[in-house]
């Protein structure tokens, strides 16, 4: 698996965003004009309890670099426990992608509520920022789909 | 294969100063699905929305994409123009490209690809939406009121006037809530139980109103117009029917020292108590703590001198199940706990005390029955000083980072109201800012400095010092002056940040609805829906929502009145389409999704199932859609995969991991 | 295993039950294979010895759907899966009549055979009621031995205890095995490089060949369709040629049984390539005990899950590189 030398890296984030707060958080950052790197690409979801581990895996197959997962603050679930239900899963799943060798910091849980867009894109930022740092993941990615 | 529609939005220039819609536009249309794209000025204008329509009319559009602001903005004023022409409206995605583009990027080339990015992925989701439609539930037509406050009963007052059943819900013994505390109001001066008495018989002679005083809240199921709550009546030991609130019984009490909570414990009261003259109900409570009948089995004292024998030992907690259609919440505030703030000596010496402490003080109905004295020797203060902000605008972890808003007005209230009564008496406030905004505030405010001479000082106190002859030495510094002071007090008054009643965390799980970082409620948006929770049928009355006076309190209670009277007059509501939905064939009967729903949405039935052929009884989910709220929880708890969620499917979200990834 | 085979017959002839789930002698001396007995002559076949690894607590929601009663024989171990599968209401408690089966340790041909024993054809020391601490093999090269113990399964060496966790009936003598630390192979793992351990599983799993006799042994992976199979998440597999699908599907294969994994490693027994799969789910198992309190599914029916729970003030993802 040899990465092309020549080209720009240009990380490939994906970040879930649920519908209530942090979808909201990265709303207020965006009328708020609080930039972060294009680099992010969200995806919305009604709670951070919609986000199936295989999702995550979908996206480090599809070449994903890193995978943000952005909920409710725990206690303001707008479904009360979703985020608690997140948050063990993520724990695990992370913490399993670790150990088969994708580093921890391509995976991230943050609590971003619909009043964060400072948080939000701080938040942004600073992931991107490791994901820059830890270079290309070229750990899960399905080559063969790379025309 | 969908026929969709792409209309990219400039926004004016919001969108299109950053993004070249026109290559978002020409990109989108190469992609699969896509049989028309094109761009506008506003889409959400009435033209824009008409450019939808035609186009989903004369292309015969399955499925559009509207690459704009915020889907939280404009999916509903887009999906109403779908539904307009014929399309149903659940077949309509947005891709933010102005929130989440074209507003926090600034190159334009970086901002364009990932707008056309955005595009793709909601292209690729509008692939596989579904239309969908919206069930409906029906409404109870009877409203809770959680708290029975000036905001409690100002809320149950209009509702019931509107024709609809209340009910309140007051955890302490009587209505009145902090009201009921204060001596006089501002900016008028008029008396507090003269405005709110008047108001808390209203609601209790009302046909439409039913009081549960001590009891609370214990559990709530259900949702928006069909909430089922069990109410715990707690055991007041006195028969409500029987009792005729002579106050014999309080009279007799032999456990008289215990400290009242009406009077912030500056005074006392008996175990059986009515906490104060104009309670309502006039039924008094035994505090089993403090009774020694309930402490040694001796006793009785109340039991034999009630000759109404409305005395009942045995009473036990009752809990009454009732249903409601709408929720207010209006569970108030208390001061802030000073025990964090030793140098201003609240904890060593009894003459430092809160604002709401000296409310009491020169209350007619007070422990001292009106008369402005030290509580530790019994003097007339000479020197007063006033502290505010003490916990609020606070920037370390001791305090709160909020205005408490009223402590500005009510200090001048008591400045004024001490000048009044001893002219003699010299009253020095310690401010940060003085905060007037309101009808006759600013004028009120004025009048304590001008007209009654009260001592304003801009500057923080440091340190107040109990000094051996009882005297209080207050150092402060003088900010306008730039020096530092030392001065002689016989009182201080602090003016203590307001902080949401501790309850309400508790009771906003229960409700589902959430609260910010300081505990108050949230609203569903801080400017255009500010009396609404997010929780659909949860409406937020005074200050569980954010500090707030009483006139505010008021109008916010009548505006939460009026929102529940809207959906109360609803026979019907319709249902949030976007739920859970089992498919029988896939599933295990394995209960882990009903494990993790919160709406208890999830039951199982034995089913009989035809399997490719083979047909046999199966355990399997069964989703209530009037229950389910959409969260998702259920779908990645089912390792099958049987368990998916409509308008956000597993296949859609991977057609979005997979655009973004591409 | 006289005694064992009587009690069967006497069971099923007095009809407390209608038939037999258990094991009959395979092509060889060590493979035995599971099998139903459906009357007293049938029963002859019946075997049990410490080659009877297999965990036949997933046979039983097949069985569930049956007429009647079905005995089961289920070892120590298998009775954590039976109660797993009572939580989940794939079995019927009531149309099973557990006979718990003593159990000393089951034996691994490919441990043998690393021990450079090949071309077995009798083996003595492998029944289940003797005492024996040595096996002997007459293999075509003649007579060879081992210890009992080296020859046991791994699973054995980490064993939950002698103790049934749900029966009818006890019959036989357990013993505890266990003389090795159940995390030590994760911990090991752990304590590698990104790099290192990106290898080690890259090595491993490119082993796999998708034969899912994993997924077919799992007690705990008994979905009617996998979601690997289904069209629900575009997930159906492809030919089995990138190394990614394996990785992809040993980790959801292991995520969906988080919490519901009671480590029985059938797994890792199963599977023909001798990958050892039961690492995936023993990190989960790792990380649940250290991260939200000792859990171990199914020591008791109806117990909830830990995936289906949580506390206001679990671990947050980002703090477990710290502490995990």
């Amino acid at each position: 698996m040899s990465i092309e030398a020549n080209e720009e890296f240009k990380p490939k984030i994906v970040a879930f965003c649920c519908n209530w707060c942090s979808y909201a958080g990265a709303d207020l950052a965006g009328s708020s004009r609080l930039t972060y790197p294009a680099d992010v690409k969200i995806i919305r979801v009604p709670c951070s309890c919609r986000v199936n581990p295989m999702f995550i895996l979908r996206a480090f197959e599809k070449g994903a670099d890193g995978v943000i997962l952005c909920g409710c603050h725990p206690g303001d679930c707008h479904y009360t426990s979703g985020n608690y239900y997140a948050r063990r899963r993520m724990t695990l799943l992370f913490s399993m992608l670790d150990f088969i060798g994708v580093e921890h910091g391509r995976t991230r849980v943050e609590w971003v509520s619909a009043a964060e867009g400072v948080k939000f894109s701080k938040t942004m930022n600073e992931f991107v920022e490791k994901i820059y740092s830890l270079g290309k993941n070229v750990r899960l990615e399905d080559l063969r789909c790379k025309s | 294969m969908q026929k969709i529609g792409v209309f990219v939005c400039h926004c004016g220039t919001n969108i299109a100063g950053t993004v070249d819609v026109k290559k978002v536009v020409e990109m989108a249309a190469k992609e699969p699905g896509v049989v028309h794209a094109e761009d506008y000025q506003y889409m959400c204008s009435e033209a824009g929305q008409s450019k939808i329509i035609a186009a989903i009319q004369e292309k015969g559009l399955t499925g559009v994409v509207v690459c704009s602001c915020s889907p939280r903005m404009h999916e509903a004023t887009f999906r109403k123009a779908a539904e307009k022409a014929g399309l149903n409206p659940y077949m309509v995605e947005i891709a933010n490209i102005r929130e989440h583009c074209s507003w926090i990027h600034k190159d334009m080339q970086e901002a364009t690809e990932k707008a056309v990015i955005l595009a793709r992925a909601a292209i690729a989701k509008v692939n596989l939406n579904a239309p969908l439609k919206a069930g409906e539930s029906r409404v109870t037509k009877r409203a809770l009121v959680i708290g029975g406050g000036i905001a409690g009963i100002q809320s149950a007052l209009d509702i019931a006037d509107a024709g609809y059943e209340v009910d309140i819900v007051e955890k302490t013994p009587s209505i009145g809530g902090r009201m009921s505390q204060l001596d006089k109001t501002f900016p008028t001066l008029d008396c507090s139980a003269c405005i709110l008495t008047p108001k808390m018989v209203e609601a209790a002679a009302h046909e439409k109103i039913h009081i549960y005083t001590f009891s609370e809240v214990e559990k709530v199921s259900g949702f928006v117009g069909d909430f089922t709550v069990d109410i715990r009546k707690k055991a007041r030991s006195v028969d409500m029917d029987k009792c005729t609130g002579c106050g014999v019984c309080s009279e007799k009490c032999p456990s008289k020292k215990n400290p009242s909570e009406f009077n912030r414990g500056l005074g006392n009261r008996s175990a059986i108590y009515i906490p104060f003259a104009q309670a309502i109900p006039n039924v008094p409570v035994i505090d089993r703590e403090q009774c020694i009948k309930f402490k040694t089995g001796k006793c009785g004292a109340c039991s034999k001198v009630c000759q109404a024998g409305a005395i009942d030992y045995e009473q036990q907690d009752e809990i009454v199940t009732q249903k409601y259609g709408a929720i207010v919440v209006a569970t108030g505030f208390d001061m802030i706990k000073l025990d964090k703030y030793d140098e201003y000596a609240y904890s060593q010496s009894k003459d430092v005390i809160t604002s709401l402490e000296l409310e009491r003080l020169m209350n007619a109905a007070g422990p001292t029955g009106g008369h402005l004295e030290r509580l530790s020797d019994g003097r007339a203060p000479k020197n007063i000083v006033f502290v505010q902000c003490v916990g609020s605008r606070c920037a370390d972890e001791r305090g709160k980072s909020y205005c408490s808003k009223i402590c500005c007005m009510y200090t001048a209230k008591h400045a004024m109201l001490i000048r009044d009564k001893y002219p003699d008496t010299n009253v020095t406030v310690f401010y940060i800012d003085v905060r007037t905004p309101g009808k006759n505030f600013d004028e009120f405010y004025r009048r304590a400095v001008e007209d009654y001479g009260v001592n304003y000082v801009k500057g923080q106190v440091g340190k107040v010092l109990p000094q051996p002859d009882g005297s209080l030495l207050v150092q402060a510094s003088d900010l306008l002056d730039n020096r530092q002071i030392k001065m002689e007090a016989d009182l201080v008054v602090l003016a203590a940040a307001i902080e949401p009643n501790p309850d309400v965390r508790r009771i906003a799980t229960m409700l589902t609805a959430s609260i910010d970082t300081n505990n108050f409620l949230t609203e569903a948006h801080a400017k255009l829906r500010p009396v609404e929770s997010p929780t659909a049928g949860i409406f937020l009355s005074g200050v569980c929502q954010g500090p707030k006076d009483i006139p505010e309190t008021v109008a916010q209670a009548g505006a939460a009145a009026v929102k529940a009277i809207g959906l109360l007059a609803k026979d019907k509501l319709l249902t949030n389409p976007c739920t859970a939905q089992s498919d029988e064939l896939l599933c295990n009967g394995c209960s882990q999704c009903a494990n993790v729903c919160p709406y208890g949405a999830i039951s199982y039935e034995e089913k009989l199932v035809n399997d490719h052929g083979i047909r046999e009884t199966r355990r399997v989910a069964v989703v209530n859609n009037a229950l389910c709220q959409g969260c998702g929880a259920c779908t990645v708890t089912c390792p099958s995969g049987a368990m998916d969620l409509q308008g956000f499917s597993n296949r859609q979200i991977i057609s979005e991991v997979d655009a973004i990834c591409r | 295993m006289q005694e064992l085979r009587d009690r069967v017959k006497e069971l099923l002839a007095d009809g407390t039950v209608d038939r037999v789930l258990g094991w009959k002698a395979g092509d060889l001396p060590y493979n035995p294979e599971a099998a139903y007995f459906e009357t007293v002559e049938s029963l002859d076949e019946f075997v049990y010895n410490g080659f009877c690894g297999a965990n036949l607590s997933k046979m039983m929601i097949e069985a569930s759907k049956l007429e009647g009663k079905t005995l089961v024989c289920l070892k120590p171990c298998d009775t954590y899966s039976f109660n797993q599968l009572i939580t989940e209401h794939r079995v019927d408690r009531e149309k099973a009549y557990i006979l718990g089966v003593g159990c000393k340790g089951k034996l691994d041909m490919e441990k043998v055979r690393a021990l450079g024993i090949k071309g077995v054809e009798q083996v003595q020391g492998a029944e289940a009621d003797g005492d024996a601490e040595h096996l002997t093999f007459q293999t075509i090269y003649g007579e060879k031995n081992c210890s009992y113990s080296a020859a046991m399964l791994e699973r054995c060496h980490v064993c939950k205890g002698k103790e049934h966790r749900i029966y009818d009936e006890l019959i036989g003598e357990s013993k505890e095995t266990k003389d090795a630390e159940r995390f030590t192979e994760v911990e090991k793992i752990e304590a590698m490089s990104p790099e290192e351990k990106f290898a080690y599983f890259q090595k491993e799993l490119s082993k796999c060949i998708r034969c899912n006799a994993c997924r077919n042994a799992c007690p705990a992976c008994s979905c009617r369709k996998c979601v690997f199979d289904s069209t629900k998440f575009d997930s159906a597999q492809k030919a089995n040629v990138d190394s990614f699908e394996e990785r992809m599907f040993h980790i959801i294969r292991a995520f969906h049984v988080a919490g519901r994994c009671t480590d029985c490693g059938e797994c890792s027994r199963v599977c023909p390539q001798g990958i050892p799969l039961h690492l995936f789910n023993r990190k989960f198992i790792k990380d649940i005990d250290t991260f939200y309190g000792e859990y171990q599914a199914g020591s008791e029916a109806d117990m909830r899950g830990p995936l289906v729970s949580y506390t206001f003030d679990d671990i947050e993802p980002g703090q477990t590189a710290e502490r995990g």
